[in-house]
């Protein structure tokens, strides 16, 4: 209290550009400090995201390529018109080729072992060729095979060869064999079509991220078609048409404490409302979509309100002064000016909804399921419950599978983004 | 025009709505139930569907006591069909089963699973006992001191629990109270552990109420870190940390034997051999329930029964023991396997 009046009360008048002048040293100290600290914060969370990524890819990448043996399959005319061609032992083929392969194999145990380096899969493979080309039959052919995954780890380097054999999962005869294969041009880790093709699976090998991508397409389709028409339209009413009173002060609270509500809870009413009351089938991207919908609504209802409260009331006052009517003035000039608004708050929720598991738990969609699902009400999963799936399967090649599953998604992400980007840089208009 | 278009397609999509609610006829088998059965019904399920003639069945990973109650809700296409067990059913959930319509249960016992107490392969291989268990685990264990009373565990390494076991802060990391493993660890190592001292074994008779409390009481002042239900997790920790250990099923153990080792338990290591013919006494039974009132109704479920029952799926090399399920010795699996063939209903439960 007493400075001011001091210096007041001093004999020499300072100058103004003398105060000025002593403190422009820390004021720019200051400055240079401040935009330091927000380098940094960037820096920080750029090196996290790098940190992020590197993990991931690092992990993930090699699951793109996958080990596979290529053999001589005759197929035997004798094996297969034993039964129809579908049901024909395919394994049995195989077995022949492999053996024949190996002639010096011999003992059950071991012929156990061998045939154990071939994933179970490659039955079916051998059963497509057939059923897509019966005149195979009777012939031979080379066919590469998918090996299994056990093998692929060892060629991958995630089983060391040096560990005694008890502790190891691929013993010393199956090494050799492999090398043996290898050194022959037989065995080839080739780009694996089938995780980008195939539905979920128990054998690593087999595992696939389609039936899990379809399923978030289809959930999101949901979703996007009922909340951003809802959402769009629940905002406009709210902001240009209701009146200012206590019921949409309630509406604006309610609004605003939904998009805080964990997500379990809206699984906990999607339970109760769509399964239990309505009777839609459990498991099913219908459900999962109207269940995300609640979830996502809030957000879009917010963000579409500040975008309508930014536009200029002048643009509203023109339209409404050259003898629009209230309709008109919101369709044909405040909602296309509002709409890159609401679009970005749009992306937002659709991110958050790709990202969520926690309410599909309560509606079954965190499941085990083979077949990619076709339509609204086949059972489906979603990437982010088929990326907690593998990553809490036993088996060891799931772990690199589970990192590329997550790089799926964040491509899916990327993806959908850039849409949602592209439509806002058309609809953006600047005044 | 444009508002034709929007229009009909909005109509559309409701019609189509209202019309798929009204289709609502399920054509693949829905399975829900414990999370320790489920890499094996998956496996089954999968081989299932990929032989051609059936969808494949959709398996969901509840957890036992969820399982039973979606299981029991009533019979229906809206509820699943079976439900997998890392128990047997229990006595309140069969009247659930029962109250709601649901009386005709086919009870299918698949086999086994080990519970395993593992530690890095770069520490040394542990011989505990259950008595070591108890005692490193327990919240109150008996006075070391002597007398009847029951004091809060004071242990802190393994040498104080047993002078044989290395000089190392116990430090267990398993699964959580909602966990069937964390159940069956407390019913088979707890329990039996408990069992040696004179004193329990008198609580037991006389109070068995305060005795369950007991040894399923697992002490909380961090020697025991409840570290979720993913398994995959515990294994990795357990190769960061090697002082620590971890309690998980064996499929883990048998997909990790370059990472870990399973400890000895009363002088039988964990291996595939010991749990099937019971040396290894941490082994429990795996079951599955099926609703009988739903065979011919949803396509597939005898067929699939017929394939978890076949001798290449369950048998002593069949593909579920690659996946470490321990198989039913050779005359349970027989009789197991007519009883299902039979589709032999539950018509009590203990």
């Amino acid at each position: 209290m007493n400075s001011p009046i001091d210096t007041a009360a001093a004999p020499e008048p300072q100058r103004t550009i003398d105060i000025v002048n002593r403190s422009l040293k820390r004021r720019y100290r200051a400055e240079r400090r401040f935009r330091f600290y927000g380098l940094a914060a960037i820096v920080l969370s750029l090196m996290f995201l790098a940190l992020l990524f590197v993990s991931i890819v690092a992990k993930g990448y090699s699951a793109f390529w996958q080990t596979s043996i290529r053999l001589p399959i005759v197929f035997d005319p004798a094996v297969i018109q034993q039964d129809t061609l579908v049901n024909a032992d395919y394994a049995a083929l195989v077995r022949e080729a492999l053996f024949k392969k190996f002639p010096q194999v011999d003992g059950r145990q071991d012929k156990r072992q061998l045939t154990a380096l071939m994933s179970s899969g490659s039955v079916y493979r051998l059963r497509d060729m057939v059923l897509k080309d019966p005149d195979l039959v009777g012939r031979g052919a080379e066919v590469w095979l998918l090996a299994d995954d056990d093998v692929d780890m060892l060629i991958k380097g995630h089983f060391r060869r040096d560990l005694p054999e008890a502790e190891r999962r691929v013993s010393d005869k199956q090494i050799a064999w492999i090398e043996q294969l290898e050194s022959e041009g037989r065995l080839e880790r080739r780009f694996n079509t089938t995780f980008l093709s195939a539905g979920d699976s128990r054998e690593p090998e087999l595992a696939g991220v389609w039936g899990a991508v379809s399923g978030s397409f289809f959930t999101l389709l949901i979703t996007l078609s009922l909340s951003f028409p809802i959402g769009v339209a629940a905002a406009v009413y709210l902001e240009e048409f209701a009146r200012k009173n206590r019921w949409t002060d309630l509406i604006e609270v309610n609004i605003n404490n939904l998009a805080a509500v964990p997500s379990i809870v809206f699984g906990l009413l999607g339970l109760a409302v769509f399964l239990n009351f309505f009777g839609l089938p459990r498991s099913a991207p219908l459900v999962g979509g109207l269940v995300l919908t609640l979830m996502t609504l809030p957000t879009i209802i917010i963000a579409s309100r500040s975008a309508l409260k930014a536009v200029p009331p002048s643009i509203r006052e023109a339209a409404l002064g050259v003898g629009a009517s209230k309709m008109q003035m919101v369709v044909h000039h405040v909602l296309p000016l509002a709409l890159p608004g609401m679009l970005t708050g749009t992306i937002i929720g659709m991110a958050r909804a790709l990202g969520e598991s926690a309410p599909l738990l309560m509606i079954g969609m965190v499941a085990f399921i083979v077949d990619i699902p076709k339509g609204f009400t086949d059972s489906a999963t979603v990437l982010p419950v088929q990326i907690y799936l593998w990553s809490d399967s036993p088996e060891r090649a799931f772990v690199e599978r589970t990192s590329a599953a997550i790089m799926v998604l964040l491509a899916f992400l990327v993806v959908m983004n850039a849409g949602a980007i592209i439509l806002r840089k058309k609809f953006e208009r600047r005044w | 025009m444009k508002k034709a278009v929007v229009l009909s397609i909005v109509v559309a999509l409701i019609a189509a709505t209202a019309g798929m609610v009204q289709a609502q006829q399920r054509d693949s088998i829905s399975i829900v139930g414990s999370s320790t059965v489920y890499p094996f019904a998956t496996v089954v399920a999968e081989k299932f569907g990929k032989a051609g003639s059936f969808k494949s069945p959709k398996i969901e990973s509840t957890g036992t006591g969820g399982g039973f109650k979606l299981f029991c809700g009533g019979v229906g296409v809206q509820h699943p069909d079976m439900s997998n067990a890392s128990r047997a059913i229990k006595a309140s959930e069969f009247e659930t089963c029962q109250k709601n319509g649901v009386t005709d249960i086919v009870e299918v016992k698949i086999g086994y699973d080990g519970i395993v107490v593992a530690n890095s392969q770069k520490a040394a291989g542990l011989k505990l006992t259950t008595k070591d268990i108890f005692l490193a685990l327990a919240k109150d264990v008996p006075d070391p001191k002597g007398g009847e009373g029951l004091v809060a565990n004071p242990y802190k390494t393994w040498k104080d629990v047993n002078p044989s076991l290395p000089d190392v802060k116990i430090e267990v990391l398993g699964p959580p109270p909602t966990s069937g493993t964390r159940d069956a660890f407390v019913e088979l190592a707890m329990e039996s552990g408990a069992l040696k001292f004179e004193g329990l074994k008198k609580l037991s008779k006389e109070d068995g109420k305060k005795f369950q409390k007991v040894f399923s009481s697992i002490r909380e002042d961090g020697a025991y870190v409840e570290a979720g239900e993913n398994d995959n997790l515990i294994v990795q920790k357990l190769g960061a940390n090697p002082n620590a250990l971890g309690v998980f099923g064996f499929s883990f153990l048998d997909q990790n034997t370059d990472k870990i080792q399973g400890s000895f338990v009363d002088g039988n290591p964990p291996s595939f051999e010991n749990i099937a013919s019971g040396k290894y006494p941490l082994s429990r039974p795996l079951f599955f329930y099926v609703k009988k009132a739903h065979v011919g109704v949803i396509p597939g479920i005898k067929e699939y029964l017929a394939e978890f029952t076949s001798e290449k799926a369950w048998g002593k090399d069949g593909y579920l023991s690659e996946k470490g399920l321990i198989p039913l010795p050779e005359a349970e699996r027989k009789q197991v396997g007519e009883n299902v063939k039979a589709l032999k209903t539950v018509t009590e439960v203990k």
